[in-house]
């Protein structure tokens, strides 16, 4: 047993790494998805076994087969990293009992045998992210996770998948590239890739112009993978026409590790002194977060079809999340953690909601969801409550990341930046109080009865959107958690 | 206190109860007798709770507990207090009257979807006695908006189109406001001061002064948007589409209440009057509710629509408790404290009447009036009580609270408010007395169908709530007394 508790950090990585080729030898579909369930929950559990382990006692050092740190492999896994690592196995673990529904909907036949293999190798991606030390680790974890995820883009049963699918790859590969270059500029300074190294050795070499152009590069290229505005071109079409349940997965993980890239490397590697009092990124990312913040949200209001809707408001729920980052202060990073963790929640749930529409109604537009508070009365109200979150009214999750935003704003004396997220947040009630006027003051347009969605879909739903209220009253491990990850990385004493 | 149970857990109770009544409701759903049943039972329980917790509330105690910390050091608590107790025992003594008139109302007009208004009605009780108890600022906020949103299905409850706009109006201005001022001002006030806890003398003094003091009160009372100060009030007259029961217990006493009581709050509790007293902001308090005082009376002079007047003279009549607390004097914000009771009785008497027209004579215009109170006298002589007590006349409640004002303003010499509160007397009258007038003494129109009073359940509700109006004038008792501890002048 003890075997297996040292060896969890690898496990984490380990065990959807080699689920994924078995996952594809086996015949039936049906055998896959079981077998992928099994997978995804077991991965779950070793999450939730790391981050009891690292409440209890701090940071976790792994070395990839013994080789110490820096010439072998370390993962490091430390409070932001644990909170990561349950939030994309979580979701991973909530949303593949029900894949197998949904696929048979939403997935192009010739792609379905294949689907739950890609879908490991995503999961094993992000969580190779979040667990690893080491840059150039991450980097090729980028690449698994990427490659995956611009495959399971283009399983979407309409043409425009690929299209899309293509965006996102040529977009992806920029961002990934860029971070590439950041590393190798890095490395060519240091001579080390360990994080922890590189950090000591970056704070030696000082601020030369090789470091500060590594220091761009990375953060633009982590920019892309977290869709922050200006750079989430590749997002909107992706999240649309990707089957609902791959959006809810991406929705919840995918720009979550991106905005993690982007904590680990400003606050790890480079220190919040170089990247704030030398490089002036709050300069940068608070004007940019504010703008898309605004824009996203607006453009949200416009769409016909939810579920581009509900990526032109991820747009802007990043932009939160890297206003957050951009504060620099405690409280400022603490709304950009936990807001990445409620919005995953939050997000999830909604996608999930599409998902059972497209499911009993075929297609996700205002029309069909004429009416649907009778129809599907229980899919319709998780929609009000992770809408209700969306928009931060109390007692919902998303009320707990905006108040430490916008008070995180407020201690920096940047009382315009406290209005604009809260009246930014007024525009996503547009949004969102739009289709629920729509389900439930319009008639239904036919009069086909639509039957409840399968429990294997409906109850993951329930929970996320019962989650979005759980943590919104009890913040003990969300909270915690994120202040226990400020002081690792090192905003407050 | 009350031997197994403390006080604390029982304020929980208090405000626990009416939300989970709302399962028991659901699943009573097809049987309408054991459903209303339900809503009496729990109504009459939580009133005896409410009672019982004022006793000790008098006695000087100020129980508290708390239920969890979603902040980092900002716990959901409660705490009881003489104007939260005032404003508890309002609103669960009126829900009983209402939900009395809400039986012969919703059947008496064959109303649709009942279970779902009897149910949203309990969680809209439930939040303003979370208001009412609150501990903190962070805690009434809460509550504050759990009030809106568990309001929105009762506005729009007959789903017609006219209902979806209210509603957004509704929820458009009540939430709006609440989430670009309010929220902003409490984050403000407690990155400033490090505390949100309720504190006789405030917790502002020495970390917020100046200009910037102003700006805070400014966004407080404006983000109060249930105050209804002008121009922020038209969610108020929008929200008339509900069905009646709803605009009187909701939209006369817990809702538009919830919003003065927390003005209140703010001043008391969070400035301090004498920090407010040494800046201009109560002045400016002064003036922007003495302009909503007459300018809302003028409106409701044209209003023809009879629960549209009631609205605009409710928006007038809120503006009164502002009046009197930013007065400043003890004196005064306790006849402002006074008035949220005094008000409730009157203007809940006055919309019982107008669902007891609608329902037995099918009117809702003033000018289709005439003669009514010939055919409906027990309804129309409560109305009368209830209009004196708008106008402030003896012998009702209003007399008292007005009374209170008038003292206070003129012991500290601040003639703004006297003028206003004289003209507003007069306003009242202007667009009150016609009604009366109309109802008993000009004759019915030619060949209009008979009827007689509304059934039962109703025209008992209201003449309970007129009777009320003149007993507390005569005896003020509890209310008076724990109005004069709110403000301070008593310990």
């Amino acid at each position: 047993m003890s075997a297996v508790m040292d060896n969890l950090p690898a496990l984490q990585v380990a065990v959807p790494l080699i689920g994924a080729p078995i996952c594809a030898l086996l015949i039936r579909g049906y055998f896959s998805w079981i077998f992928a369930t099994i997978v995804s929950w077991l991965t779950f559990a070793i999450s939730i076994a790391l981050m009891a382990e690292v409440l209890r006692s701090g940071e976790l050092t792994y070395y990839m087969g013994g080789w110490s740190a820096p010439w072998g492999i370390e993962y490091h896994i430390d409070a932001l990293s644990a909170l990561l690592l349950v939030l994309v196995s979580g979701m991973g673990a909530i949303i593949m009992p029900a894949a197998r529904l949904a696929i048979g909907v939403e997935v192009t036949p010739r792609a379905r045998r294949l689907f739950f293999t890609v879908a490991l190798l995503a999961l094993t991606g992000m969580l190779g992210i979040v667990a690893t030390g080491d840059a150039f680790n991450l980097y090729v974890f980028l690449e698994i996770s990427s490659l995956a995820s611009y495959a399971l883009v283009a399983m979407g049963n309409t043409r425009r998948a690929t299209t899309a699918a293509f965006n996102y790859l040529v977009l992806g590969t920029i961002g990934a590239t860029f971070i590439l270059i950041g590393i190798g500029l890095i490395y060519s300074v240091t001579g080390t890739l360990n994080m922890a190294d590189l950090a000591a050795k970056l704070r030696e070499v000082g601020p030369t112009a090789t470091v500060e152009a590594a220091f761009a590069f990375i953060i633009v290229g982590a920019a892309v993978k977290f869709a922050l505005f200006p750079t989430h071109f590749w997002m909107p079409n992706a999240y649309t026409y990707a089957p609902s349940l791959v959006s809810a997965f991406f929705g919840a993980t995918a720009t979550k590790v991106g905005a993690y890239i982007l904590i680990r490397f400003i606050f790890t590697v480079f220190g919040a002194h170089f990247a704030f009092d030398e490089m002036h990124l709050s300069w940068v990312l608070i004007p940019v977060a504010i703008a898309g913040a605004f824009t996203a949200s607006l453009v949200a209001c416009w769409q016909d079809d939810l579920k581009r809707m509900l990526a032109f408001s991820s747009v802007a729920q990043i932009g939160y999340i890297g206003l957050g980052i951009g504060l620099n202060n405690q409280d400022g990073l603490v709304a950009a953690i936990v807001h990445v963790f409620n919005h995953g929640l939050m997000k999830g749930a909604l996608f999930l909601v599409m998902a059972c529409v497209i499911l009993r109604l075929g297609r996700a537009d205002m029309t069909t969801f004429q009416g649907l508070g009778r129809r599907l009365p229980v899919t319709m109200a998780v929609f009000v409550v992770a809408g209700l979150s969306m928009i931060g009214v109390p007692l919902t999750v998303g009320f707990i990341s905006k108040w430490y935003l916008v008070a995180g704003a407020l201690e920096q004396g940047l009382w315009p930046v406290a209005a604009l997220v809260l009246i930014s947040s007024l525009i996503s009630g547009v949004y969102i109080w739009r289709v629920v006027e729509v389900a439930y003051f319009r008639p239904p347009l036919d009069d086909v009865k639509v039957e409840r969605p399968p429990a294997l879909l409906l109850v993951p739903t329930m929970m996320l959107g019962l989650l979005c209220v759980v943590f919104g009253i009890t913040t003990d491990f969300t909270v915690n958690v994120a202040l226990l990850a400020t002081r690792t990385l090192g905003l407050a004493p | 206190m009350i031997g197994v149970i403390d006080t604390g857990t029982l304020a929980w109770i208090a405000v626990a109860l009416p939300a989970a009544s709302t399962v028991a409701i659901m699943l009573a759903r097809r049987y309408r007798d054991v459903r209303e049943g339900i809503t009496m039972a729990t109504s009459a329980t939580t009133f005896v709770i409410v009672a019982l917790l004022t006793l000790p509330v008098l006695l000087g105690d100020r129980p508290t507990v708390t239920l969890a910390i979603p902040i980092h050091g900002l716990p959901i608590k409660l705490t009881l207090e003489p104007l939260g107790m005032l404003f508890a025992l309002v609103a669960s003594l009126l829900w009983i009257v209402t939900s009395i008139y809400s039986i012969g109302y919703m059947r008496a007009n064959n109303e649709e979807k009942q279970t779902r208004y009897y149910a949203f009605f309990a969680i809209a009780i439930a939040s303003a006695l979370g208001v009412a108890f609150a501990g903190n600022m962070f805690t009434l906020f809460i509550f504050y908006e759990a009030l809106t949103i568990s309001t929105y299905p009762l506005v729009t409850h007959h789903g017609t189109d006219e209902a979806r706009r209210a509603g957004r109006t509704y929820l458009g201005l009540l939430l709006g406001t609440s989430i670009a001022f309010q929220l902003l001002a409490i984050v403000w006030t407690w990155v400033a001061a490090d505390t949100l806890d309720f504190v006789p003398g405030g917790i502002l003094e020495g970390h917020v002064g100046g200009a910037a003091l102003i700006v805070l009160l400014l966004l407080y009372v404006y983000g109060i948007g249930k105050a209804a100060l002008m121009p922020l009030h038209r969610w108020l007259p929008a929200a008339m589409v509900a069905p009646t029961p709803v605009s009187a217990l909701l939209h006369a006493v817990a809702v538009v209440k919830a919003g003065v009581f927390t003005v209140l709050k703010v001043i008391i509790y969070i400035f301090g009057i004498d920090l407010l007293a040494q800046t201009s902001g109560s002045q400016i308090l002064v003036w922007l509710a003495g302009t909503t005082i007459i300018v809302a009376s003028l409106v409701a002079l044209g209003q023809d629509n009879l629960k549209r007047r009631l609205a605009y003279s409710t928006v007038s009549q809120l503006s009164y408790v502002v009046l009197g607390a930013a007065i400043l004097a003890p004196i005064s914000v306790a006849g402002a404290a006074i008035h949220i009771a005094a008000h409730a009785l009157g203007k809940i008497t006055l919309f019982f009447v107008a669902g007891a027209i609608h329902t037995s004579a099918h009117k809702t215009l003033v000018s289709e009036l005439d003669g009514i109170g010939r055919r409906m006298p027990w309804t129309m002589a409560a109305f009368t009580i209830g209009t004196l007590s708008m106008i402030g006349l003896p012998p009702t409640f209003g007399f008292i609270s007005k009374w209170f004002m008038l003292e206070g303003a003129l012991a500290t010499e601040q003639f703004v408010p006297v003028a206003v509160i004289v003209l507003s007397t007069l306003l009242n009258a202007a667009y009150f007395l016609p009604i009366v007038y109309r109802a008993f003494f000009k004759a019915p129109p030619q060949g209009s169908p008979s009827h007689g009073e509304a059934p039962l359940p109703m025209t008992m509700a209201l003449l309970a709530t007129a009777g009320g109006t003149v007993l507390f004038f005569f005896a003020p008792g509890i209310p008076g007394i724990l109005s004069f501890m709110a403000a301070g002048s008593i310990p």
